[in-house]
């Protein structure tokens, strides 16, 4: 299905354990390059912890421990010689609470630039940054006021503009969208159509509705099986087909509204 | 089991669909028996009565509407509500053919009928006799029945050849039958479309159930065939 697709993320075999915990099983995927790929599923079967598998956000976790392969553009970010920090600079993150920091909306933008020791025109990266994030317009005549006085779809549009203003080529959304209002959201949806022309998104929705309006593929989550507390992807295939015509019972029950 | 209403909702747009497809089917079996009995009240009073089928179609195809807007289906309810839009569409296109008959009842005015009817109920009951089972197959959503009744459009297609040789056999002794043949020609023709769409309803109900969108190939051709022998 992803033939006519450059591929930026490989995933083999990953399984992934918390103590003893076995929370993901066995999973093979891979991610189109440039497309919008959705990973629903019922609650608590893994999909934010899949998602943070690639960009190894799971390190973060002491008890965790992943097996198998994350491969970006070929190469295995969880390599022992691969510097993590590294990793996240190319696979940016977005949470699922607009979490900008007590800064100015400028120095928010700018943040993660500096740190990365950025030489070019920053004031040109702050604006390009924010026009790509939708927000430009809304907010610059007030770039020095705090980030904190913003709208939560603002300032969720302005943690996308913090994500960009680092140049990665992947950008991981986290139920991006959960905690805004409808318009709000709809502006994000919008904003993914736009990003994705230069940046590959894979996100993580509850909201089915979302899933079918805004992305590409879905990969479908659920415990492998029954008395099983381990995630795994039980069917991935492109949006339209996962929402008409799925070909797992379970997929079919859970877009259909009758799991559980 | 979730989704509670929304079941009920998708039990009554069957229902709906059930009620559409009696009407129809009366109307068809009205129709013939109208022209049968050269009664042309009968005819005028199906004529009028198409409005109802119409409004039935709207009704239903608002309701769907409203449960589309309001429910967001997916996966089998999206297909199953889909199939029932184009359902009540070919529904009311079939109550247009009762109608169509009903007309030329009335049209054909004093004029009795060139000879009397026997095949042309038959085509009649045969075609709502499968649109009868086609909708208690969708309603079941049972797609091995809904696959197996379209071959029976064969049947149809045979009556139909059989109408279309008589009448012309009474054109070639007598030209001044025309007029009286091509009225029953087209009564025939009315029947064997109708009996045709039963098969659009039958592909619906395979597409829900299998999420396949294709043609159910009955030997639609046999009429055509048979005049070149």
């Amino acid at each position: 299905m992803l033939q006519n697709h450059e591929i930026a993320l490989s995933v083999n075999n990953l399984n992934v354990y918390y103590g003893g915990f076995h929370a993901l099983e066995d999973i093979s995927l891979e991610i189109p390059a440039r497309q919008i790929t959705a990973i629903i599923g019922p609650s608590g079967c893994g999909k934010s912890t899949f998602l943070r598998c690639f960009n190894r956000m799971n390190d973060l976790v002491p008890s965790a421990r992943v097996q198998g392969q994350v491969l970006f553009y070929g190469q295995n970010i969880y390599d022992p010689k691969i510097n993590p920090v590294e990793v996240r600079r190319h696979i940016g993150m977005v949470f699922q609470k607009p979490n900008p920091f007590p800064k100015s909306i400028y120095e928010n933008v700018a943040y993660g630039a500096r740190i990365n020791g950025y030489k070019g025109d920053m004031d040109e990266l702050v604006e390009r940054s924010l026009r790509a994030a939708a927000l430009w317009d809304e907010v610059k005549d007030n770039l020095k006021k705090s980030a904190l006085a913003l709208s939560g779809g603002q300032q969720q549009r302005l943690c996308i503009a913090r994500a960009i203003a680092v140049e990665p080529q992947v950008i991981l959304m986290d139920e991006p969208a959960s905690a805004l209002d409808p318009i709000a959201t709809l502006k994000i949806e919008e904003l993914m159509q736009e990003l994705k022309k230069d940046y590959t998104i894979v996100i993580v929705t509850h909201n089915m509705q979302q899933a079918a309006r805004a992305s590409d593929y879905t990969a479908m989550m659920m415990l492998s099986k029954e008395g099983s507390r381990a995630g795994t992807v039980i069917e991935y295939d492109r949006t339209d087909a996962i929402f008409t015509r799925p070909k797992d019972k379970r997929t079919e029950d859970y877009v259909t509204g009758r799991f559980g | 089991m979730l989704r509670k209403t929304f079941e009920t909702e998708i039990q009554q747009v069957k229902d709906d669909v059930l009620v559409l497809g009696s009407m129809v089917e009366k109307a068809l079996l009205d129709s013939v028996d109208a022209l049968k009995k050269r009664d042309i009240k009968a005819s005028e009073k199906i004529f009028a009565e198409d409005q109802a089928i119409n409004g039935k179609r709207f009704e239903i195809e608002n309701k769907l509407m409203v449960l589309i807007a309001t429910q967001q289906p997916m996966a089998r309810d999206l297909r199953l509500l889909a199939s029932a839009l184009e359902i009540i569409s070919e529904l009311e296109r079939m109550g247009d053919y009762a109608k169509g008959i009903a007309n030329i009842n009335i049209r054909m005015g004093d004029e009795p009928l060139l000879k009397p009817l026997i095949d042309v109920p038959r085509m009649a009951q045969k075609g709502v006799d499968m649109l009868h089972r086609a909708l208690t197959a969708f309603v079941n959503e049972d797609a091995e029945t809904a696959k197996k009744i379209p071959m029976e459009d064969d049947e149809v297609d045979a009556l139909y050849n059989q109408v279309y040789r008589e009448l012309m056999t009474f054109i070639i002794q007598d030209p001044k039958t025309i007029e009286r043949a091509n009225w029953l020609l087209w009564v025939a023709h009315n029947l064997e479309r109708f009996a045709d769409r039963v098969t659009n309803i039958c592909e619906r109900t395979v597409f829900i159930v299998t999420g396949e969108m294709k043609e159910i190939k009955a030997t639609d051709d046999e009429f055509w065939k048979q005049q070149k022998q």
